[in-house]
């Protein structure tokens, strides 16, 4: 293999697994240090710069980063990196203010956002301390989009919600709620410098062709529509038998809903092994925890209806069979029908894009899904002042992708605006910097904590059930939080190795806890991967290479379970090996 | 500061046949200086042992005084050890093994513990060829004390000090093939792919095996005037052959062709299997093997490998014709014979 390319900052941007799966590529081990050191507004100040919505994403973020976790290669569970953000978030100094300075100035460029979801917010938190003026319109009387509608507050306090939202809109956003557009031309003709649409996927499927839909209507509700009304207390209580239908985390919210609005026997059923559930575990087993039951392999027949009203349901047992290549059909068992009774359903089988404002006369070209061709990394759509992101621009997806592509976007506006090319765009800023503090000292606390993950507490399940406001989960306190803090392993502290100086002792290789260092004769990848010490059959994470050493060989280092300590460092007498604290931030708005 | 490693080890870690895995070989972080040969050499140890499956709780390890002797801290912490006086590992070894020959002994000695100090105990371990597995951790220098020279510097090398050795050194391998020790190897710390084979080799072989491991202080000898740097060593290595160890039981699966192999087969049944050897370098005789290492160092030149191996040698269990059995399982009926049986012995000194 060639030498490995450590100027190259995705190359140790990668090593950081969590970072790296971030899709807003926050610094999660940078603010998980802060916080085991009780730097709480530091560790607030470094998600806020990349993920806009710390204490709402601490709460109810996908967590992708989690499972990319290296923890997770070397024993049963990840840092609860997600939990540790709330720990920021509820700790930082109320009295600190976040907000950047925007400029009295303005710098005469107008942007228009359609949508106040979290892919908006960005753009306009973004673009407003570069000295744009930002107009917004909604449908809804407050911003936030579907983590306002949508996310029940037993998981999300309208509290956190308030104040990161109000953060950014007291930045200087002319709002304009209330505001239902029904023709993109009512915006187009504003004359506004470039537009951003953050409009999401607002609609939820219905299933219209099962037999009683219409009869039943009464008592059946689309899921998103239903928590929105929830919310609004046009809906403030629930019969006793429920069912929701579908396996995703809008089934788990309306189910979990349903429970606090008088709901005793509630259920979700779903088509698919509860194997193949969107749902996050997590959510999945939270809904459990409060006594509703998931009936997997159920595909509903239809809406039984009796004197106009709706008494049940009929089911077909389902069950997957797959093919070789893995595909997956569902297929009846052939059994009898199944009846549940109940009284209201709940419909939870997905959401869609919907743009029944956007004209063809307007310019923006539709793809065969009915979403707009939107540029992947530029977000640029068809006419070139009109920006898509969130759900808006590829289909559903979740909160942190919405806000980088909130990013991308300011990145494209602002480009747009000096006249620029979008396609020439800021590299991210990194660093390098050495740990060294003394023979066996290093500026950050090297050793590998064993701990388990800690269970997050949460209130008395019999009053959580009682209100609808009240947070299930209390999130961990200073002490626990510290604990969680210490089981990261450090993985942006990266072990870098000077080929020149190495005398080949092979120190390091001794001292390994892990066996992921090697001295050997060099070969492709697949030879190499073959030879090592400990299998390295990750192929998803790299293989560090030397140039050739004096006696011919080369040092490789299996990235996949480097516990970042720092031993390989410490036993090196000629400092060949140097704990290094790499620092990747993603580019935004604004810089070169 | 690390005073210990972390506990996790590599998910994938593969486990040998007695089911242990690597880590059940391991012992305590090492205290030695960054860098230091005996490390690689303990590791070696290590390797070697997770190899031949050995049961670690039937293994002894036993050490003098130095840096070397540290080392048994730093390996098979499930095992037996005993940490004894300057240069008086071989008595306790001798002691442990006539106790109890059904373990393994790892004896573990430094230069200054072997050529200087103890250099009675060496010459006399060897010639009763004891069932014990020598190691030397040679670096030319007595680090624990600020590395003055040893008794096996090579004249003229310098260590950090400056100061070349005038005085002739003491070749402990030649030492040990003349005073009867029947399986002599040198090996390299940095060599862990030829050292591993020849500590597999020592730990299946019946009789004295002493393996002097050149093994570099990087604190105080690896300066460029030393002869037991790891630049110096590199560049001046010799061997005498590649071998593969084939255990006992293990299928052969290498093919060697005829008169370019010599195979020697220990007393466990385990195969020595000696790549390109010419006659001349026959490792079964003493004379040739003295010559080999003299010839060699005629040319400035460290021969490594096994350099001399003999099975056929009593060891001492054998020559004192001892019990079989471990003391401890003697029971009082196997000690006290009887007063009819003393009887008689005494009748017969009438």
């Amino acid at each position: 293999m060639k030498p490995t390319d450590i100027d190259n900052p995705e190359y140790f941007h990668k090593v950081i697994d969590c970072q790296f799966a971030c899709p807003a590529h926050t610094q999660v081990p940078e603010y998980i240090r802060l916080i085991s050191q009780g730097k709480y507004d530091e560790a607030y100040a470094i998600n806020w710069q990349s993920n806009v919505f710390p204490g709402i994403l601490g709460r109810i973020c996908d967590r992708p980063c989690e499972p990319a976790c290296r923890r997770t290669r070397v024993e049963e569970t990840p840092v609860a990196i997600c939990r540790l953000k709330r720990v920021a978030a509820d700790n930082k100094n109320q009295a600190t203010n976040f907000t950047p300075e925007v400029p009295e100035k303005k710098n005469g460029k107008k942007i228009g956002l359609i949508g106040g979801g979290p892919a908006s917010l960005t753009v306009a938190r973004d673009l407003l301390s570069l000295g744009y003026e930002i107009d917004l319109y909604d449908d809804q009387s407050r911003a936030g989009g579907f983590v306002r509608t949508q996310v029940p507050s037993f998981r999300l306090p309208e509290k956190v919600l308030d104040e990161e939202i109000d953060r950014i809109l007291d930045m200087g956003v002319n709002t304009f709620f209330d505001t239902y557009v029904d023709n993109i031309k009512q915006i187009t003709d504003k004359g506004y410098d470039a537009i951003f649409v953050g409009t999401g996927a607002p609609r939820g499927r219905d299933l219209p062709d099962l037999p009683g839909r219409i009869d039943g209507d009464e008592s059946i509700f689309i899921g998103i529509e239903w928590l929105a009304a929830v919310l609004y207390k046009h809906v403030t209580s629930t019969p006793q038998k429920v069912l929701v239908l579908g396996g995703g985390n809008t089934a788990m919210d309306c189910c979990r809903m349903a429970r606090r609005l008088g709901g005793e026997d509630v259920q979700v059923f779903v088509r698919s092994p509860r194997s193949d559930m969107k749902a996050s575990p997590w959510e999945i087993e939270d809904a459990e925890e409060e006594g509703v039951p998931m009936i997997d392999n159920h595909s509903p027949l239809e809406f039984v209806i009796k004197d106009g009203k709706l008494t049940g349901m009929n089911f077909e047992k389902m069950t997957a069979t797959y093919d070789n290549k893995g595909h997956r059909t569902l297929v009846p068992t052939g059994d009898p029908p199944v009846f549940i009774p109940c009284d209201l359903v709940l419909l939870a089988v997905g959401q869609q894009n919907a743009f029944p404002w956007i004209t063809s006369e307007s310019g923006i070209e539709m793809n065969e899904r009915g979403l707009p061709i939107v540029d992947k990394i530029t977000h640029q759509s068809t006419v070139a002042n009109i920006f898509f992101g969130g759900d808006a621009a590829f289909g559903p997806q979740n909160v942190i992708t919405a806000v980088a592509h909130g990013h991308q976007a300011a990145i494209s506006i602002d480009l747009f605006c000096q006249g620029k090319s979008l396609d020439n765009r800021p590299a991210p800023s990194t660093s390098l910097i050495s740990q060294k503090l003394d023979m066996h000292d290093w500026l950050y606390d090297s050793d590998v904590s064993e701990d388990k993950r800690s269970a997050v507490p949460t209130v008395d399940k019999v009053k959580s059930l009682h209100d609808r406001l009240l947070e299930v989960e209390l999130g961990y306190g200073r002490k626990t939080g510290h604990k969680e803090a210490m089981r990261c392993l450090n993985c942006d502290m990266q072990t870098v190795f000077d080929y020149s100086t190495c005398i080949e002792c092979e120190s390091c290789v001794d001292v390994c806890p892990v066996s992921c260092i090697n001295f050997t004769e060099n070969g492709d990848e697949e030879d190499l991967r073959d030879r090592l010490l400990a299998p390295a059959d990750n192929r998803d994470q790299s293989l560090y290479v030397s140039p050739v050493l004096p006696t011919g060989r080369v040092m490789v280092k299996d990235e996949n379970v480097c516990l970042h300590c720092g031993l390989c460092a410490e036993r090196c007498p000629t400092a060949s090996w140097e704990m290094m604290k790499f620092t990747y931030n993603s580019a935004q708005a604004g810089k070169k | 500061m690390s005073y210990a490693r972390p506990n996790f080890r590599h998910p994938k870690q593969p486990e040998n046949d007695a089911g242990f895995t690597r880590r059940d070989y391991e012992g305590a972080i090492s205290t030695l200086c960054a860098g230091c040969g005996h490390d690689s050499t303990t590791n070696a140890i290590i390797q070697a042992c997770f190899e031949l499956n050995l049961e670690p709780h039937r293994v002894v390890k036993i050490s003098g005084i130095g840096c070397s002797s540290k080392t048994p801290a730093y390996f098979l912490s499930r095992s037996h050890g005993f940490n004894s006086v300057h240069g008086r590992m071989p008595s306790i070894a001798t002691g442990a093994n006539m106790a109890n020959r059904d373990l393994l002994y790892i004896g573990i000695s430094g230069d200054g513990d072997t050529a200087s100090i103890g250099m009675g105990q060496f010459a006399h371990a060897l010639r009763r060829n004891l069932n014990l597995n020598y190691i030397c951790m040679n670096n030319g220098c007595y680090g624990l004390t600020k590395g003055q020279d040893s008794a096996t510097a090579d004249r003229g090398s310098a260590g950090k000090k400056g100061v070349p050795n005038p005085y002739e050194s003491i070749d402990l391998c030649e030492l040990a093939i003349e005073l009867g020790a029947s399986y002599v190897a040198r090996g390299f710390s940095g060599d862990k792919k030829q050292l591993v084979p020849l500590l597999k080799g020592a730990m299946a072989h019946n009789g004295l095996a002493f393996i002097d491991v050149i093994s570099p202080c990087v604190t105080f000898n690896n300066t460029a005037s030393s002869t037991k740097s790891y630049h110096y060593v590199r560049e001046h290595i010799e061997t005498t052959n590649t071998f593969d160890f084939v255990p006992l039981q293990r299928e052969i699966l290498t093919h060697y062709d005829e008169g370019t192999s010599q195979e020697v087969t220990m007393h466990d049944g385990s195969i020595i299997h000696l790549h390109k050897v010419d006659s001349s370098k026959d490792l079964t005789s003493r004379q040739k093997a003295v010559n080999n290492l003299e010839k060699e160092k005629e040319k400035g030149r460290f021969l490594t490998g096994l350099l001399y191996v003999n099975p056929e040698i009593d060891e001492t269990h054998d020559l004192i014709n001892s019990t079989l059995r471990p003391l401890n399982t003697l029971t009082e009926e196997d000690l006290c014979p009887g007063s009819e049986i003393l009887d008689r012995i005494n009748s017969a000194f009438r």
